[in-house]
């Protein structure tokens, strides 16, 4: 277990490390003059070349680099002109070029909105899609099977944003059941937290909900075709209880695995929820400083997204393990 | 009078294939008695409809979309008419069964106590301690070791044979009065096979159970029951008491069956065009293959373990070496070592007295699967044509014309060039694979385990093919199989492996009938007995081996 915990963590610091070599080497060669950026449109060149200095943007690519590195580890300082210094503390990712703030402390202010919608689309996915897809695989054949795979279908052809349209404008302006949602950090009111952020869990959770339903209905029925399943059958164990007790194991594993993945990637990819709904996340953090070329938050957020996904991805895989003895940790 | 434990008549079931109500008749008009405390066999080749009998006691169709018609009673119930809170009683409570595949018929999730106990509560509604309880009574009873906490283990964590008697006690856990065991030995190796059958044996003289054996193996049916029925394409062919069913058969196909069978002490088919069996005298010319202290391991640091460890042999031309062992023993590592698939670890293979050096068309393979060893994408003539091509022929013409010499070499027409392998049955494909071994025209042939898959009847046409190809070409043969009886037919010498190791080596009669290891000894004496006298009187001696044991 400790030996599992540690190899993957050396994994993860692994993948990391390549990720980043990869983004500073799209930054070294995206178009444009940082300095000129990080200063902004009103400067003359004197100006532009102390920022240049200051953001130490002089030096080699790979003194760049390992500068970068050294900041993520213990921290750096960026010289503030006339001999002052600008401490950033590790892990440091640097300064953005449109506000000056640490993108450290950003990521950190935008994350709980990320989380908070992540995991309430997780929960509503499981509960959602595991049970539609157990249930039409309960009756497979029946009526409400049909019924439930024309919802499926229907759910896996929508796209998000027009999934979440729909929502605002049949329970917001129609309805007039919620007002339109504004994001309320849990520590401040839980209860607004929660129903502000409800119309978004639901777009994104039901979303997902239909690819789920499919794939733990079909998981269920091959699960259901095995060997074992017949020997329960042959000893009297009923529909029910061969389902719920028996297919369910083998069907959770592909659920786990892809959820894993799924919220991994939620963590940076919700975009379009996030703007819809106007939630302070990750997401929308990311494409804003994409639009206006703001690198060091570009370089700073997709690294998170990253440990994000592998850490999702280490949580699954002892989750797997769990259920299925066989699957040694090594 | 006592009713009968199991009553079929006239029972016929259809299977839909395709749409349009199509159908294939799997059984035709099945019937027959058991009585409580009897054994009936049922044998027969695949297809006949031996498992599907079986299942219908069980009213494992329901559901399905199979048509039955024809009426089942087991216990008293009729099966086609209970109610599914019936069926549910029926199965597991009256009449247990015990299913081939011990690894995938149990669930790999839970724990075996649990699986047996689950099983148990249904039936009795005993509570979850007491069902427990019971679990580990009956698992102690069919031999496992230790059972309180074994059977907190997991099916992966059991052997092939110990995965089998769990099965047998899951049967057990609900005292049923019938045992239903489609093909339960199948699986396993023929020493773990006579023990499970031995098992099977004693359970139903303690408790008077009624079996219904299923197998394609008759020698494993004569051994353990008192009837016999023998099945072909669905139908009954003949049915009577185990000894003259099989000392004297009344149909045909039921003898036919029978010659099919290899025995150990049966006639020795590579000799059958030649009535005078003189050994030969390996001529003055270096082996067509020879191995020096071949060695291989698998597995990671610290669980590495010796496939083989340390072989040496040689074979030479017109000479057929038999490779027999049991599962595990290191005999298809060895064969993929002889022709190049696989590199020792240490040691060397020499063809014809010369360092091999990766795959060469001089040495080919045949695989023990002739459904996967084809590509089922492309036509059997192209397959056969790949280690020409690999040899360099291009032309298109000359291709053909050499693959439709080797296809009716083998018993195929060369217009079966353009056909896939769908279209053809086990027994064809297997001929299909040879015909693709003999194309760039080898000196050694290696063998795995080529007619394992096959029926018998299909079983003994393949040996006599590649028996006549030998002679012939006068191309080396090397046959590994763990069916002892047919590795005596086709061999002039043989090899008994174990754990990676030779542990003894000769000419077939010598190593058959004076046999010098005990491990020989051993698997001699578990090979099952076509005579139901003998068979018992071999049981009563191993039984008297485990207790002394």
């Amino acid at each position: 277990m400790t030996r599992f915990v540690l190899q993957r963590i050396g994994g993860a610091l692994l993948v990391l490390l390549a990720l980043s070599v990869l983004i500073h080497v799209l930054f070294y060669f995206a178009p444009g003059d940082p300095a000129r950026l990080a200063c902004g449109e009103r400067c003359n060149p004197q100006q532009i070349a102390q920022v240049r200095e200051q953001l130490g943007l002089n030096e080699s690519a790979v003194a760049q680099y390992l500068h970068f590195l050294q900041g993520l580890v213990a921290g750096r300082d960026y010289s503030a002109g006339a001999g002052q210094a600008l401490h950033c503390d590790a892990p440091c990712l640097g300064f953005s070029y449109q506000t000056d703030q640490q993108v450290t402390g950003l990521i950190l202010t935008r994350l709980p909105a990320t989380l908070s919608l992540a995991l309430g689309a997780l929960a509503i996915w499981l509960l959602v899609g595991v049970g539609t897809g157990l249930l039409s695989a309960l009756r497979r054949g029946g009526i409400t099977e049909r019924l439930l795979t024309v919802l499926t279908l229907a759910g896996t052809g929508t796209p998000v944003f027009i999934l979440g349209l729909l929502l605002l404008m049949a329970v917001c302006a129609y309805l007039q059941w919620l007002p339109f949602p504004t994001y309320v950090p849990l520590t401040e009111d839980p209860e607004q937290w929660a129903w502000n952020l409800l119309l978004p869990w639901l777009t994104l959770g039901l979303f997902e909900s239909a690819k789920y339903a499919r794939l733990t209905r079909s998981s269920t029925l091959e699960a259901l075709a095995e060997d074992h399943i017949r020997t329960f059958r042959a000893y009297g164990v009923g529909e029910r209880a061969l389902v719920t007790r028996h297919a369910v194991r083998g069907a959770v594993a592909p659920v786990i695995a892809l959820s894993a993945v799924d919220f991994g990637t939620m963590i940076g990819g919700a975009v379009l929820t996030e703007s819809l709904f106007g939630i302070p996340g990750l997401g929308k953090t990311l494409i804003d400083a994409v639009r206006v070329v703001d690198l060091p938050v570009v370089v700073g957020v997709v690294l998170a997204i990253g440990a994000a996904v592998v850490v999702a991805g280490a949580i699954a895989d002892l989750l797997y393990a769990a259920a299925d003895r066989r699957v040694a940790l090594a | 009078m006592t009713q009968a434990l199991v009553e079929v008549a006239g029972l016929v079931v259809d299977f839909p294939v395709g749409g349009a109500g199509d159908h294939v008749r799997a059984v035709d008009g099945v019937s027959f008695t058991l009585r409580a405390g009897r054994a009936l066999g049922i044998v027969g080749e695949s297809g006949s409809g031996k498992s599907t009998v079986a299942a219908a006691l069980l009213g494992l169709h329901r559901g399905t979309g199979a048509r039955l018609a024809g009426t089942v009673r087991v216990g008293g119930t009729d099966v086609s008419a209970a109610t599914p809170a019936e069926l549910r009683r029926l199965r597991g409570g009256t009449a247990a069964m015990v299913f081939q595949d011990p690894l995938s018929s149990l669930d790999p999730y839970l724990a075996i106590g649990d699986q047996i106990a689950e099983v148990h509560r249904i039936h009795s509604g005993a509570s979850r301690r007491a069902a427990r309880a019971r679990a580990v009574e009956v698992l102690d009873r069919v031999g496992i070791a230790d059972a309180v906490r074994r059977s907190r283990a997991r099916p992966h964590e059991f052997s092939g044979g110990m995965r089998q008697r769990a099965l047998i006690a899951m049967a057990l856990a609900c005292e049923p009065r019938l045992l239903i065991a489609d093909e339960p030995t199948t699986a396993l190796d023929v020493t773990v096979q006579a023990q499970i059958l031995d098992l099977l044996h004693g359970l139903r003289e303690e408790r008077g159970l009624g079996l219904l054996l299923v197998t394609h193996d008759v020698g494993v049916a004569a051994e353990s029951v008192d009837e016999l029925l023998v099945m072909r394409d669905g139908a009954a062919v003949e049915r009577g008491p185990v000894a003259s069913v099989l000392t004297a058969p009344a149909e045909p196909y039921t003898r036919e069956l029978l010659a099919a069978v290899p025995r150990l002490d049966g006639p020795r088919r590579s000799r059958s065009g030649h009535p005078d069996p003189a050994p030969r005298t390996p001529g003055p010319d270096a082996p067509v293959v020879e191995a020096v202290g071949l060695r291989r391991e698998f597995g990671r640091r610290g669980r590495r373990v010796a496939a083989v460890a340390g072989v040496s042999l040689a074979v030479r031309a017109g000479e057929t070496l038999g490779i027999v062992g049991e599962s595990g023993s290191g005999k298809s590592t060895l064969g993929r070592m002889l022709v190049g698939l696989l590199e020792p670890d240490s040691g060397q293979v020499r063809h014809g007295g010369v360092p091999a050096t990766g795959i060469t068309g001089g040495v080919q393979m045949v695989f023990q699967d002739p459904v996967s060893s084809l590509n089922p994408r492309r036509s059997v003539g192209e397959s056969i044509a790949d280690p020409l091509r690999a040899a360099g022929e291009r032309d298109t013409a000359a291709l053909r014309a050499r693959v439709g010499e080797l296809l009716e070499r083998v018993g195929l027409e060369a217009g079966h060039y353009d056909r896939y392998p769908h279209e053809f049955s086990g027994g064809q494909r297997q001929r299909v694979g040879i015909a693709r071994a003999l194309a760039p025209r080898p000196r050694l042939i290696v063998c795995d385990e080529p007619v394992s898959a096959l029926d018998v009847t299909t079983q003994a046409q393949v040996t006599a093919l590649l028996a006549e190809l030998q002679r012939e070409s006068g191309i080396a043969l090397v046959f590994i199989a763990h069916d002892l009886a047919v590795v005596r037919q086709v061999s002039d010498r043989v090899a008994v492996m174990r754990a990676g190791e030779i542990v003894e080596e000769g000419p077939v009669d010598e190593v058959y009938d004076r046999p010098a290891h005990p491990y020989t000894r051993q698997l001699l004496a578990a090979v099952p007995e076509l005579d139901p006298a003998l068979a018992a009187e071999r049981r009563s001696s191993r039984q008297e081996a485990y207790a002394t044991a």
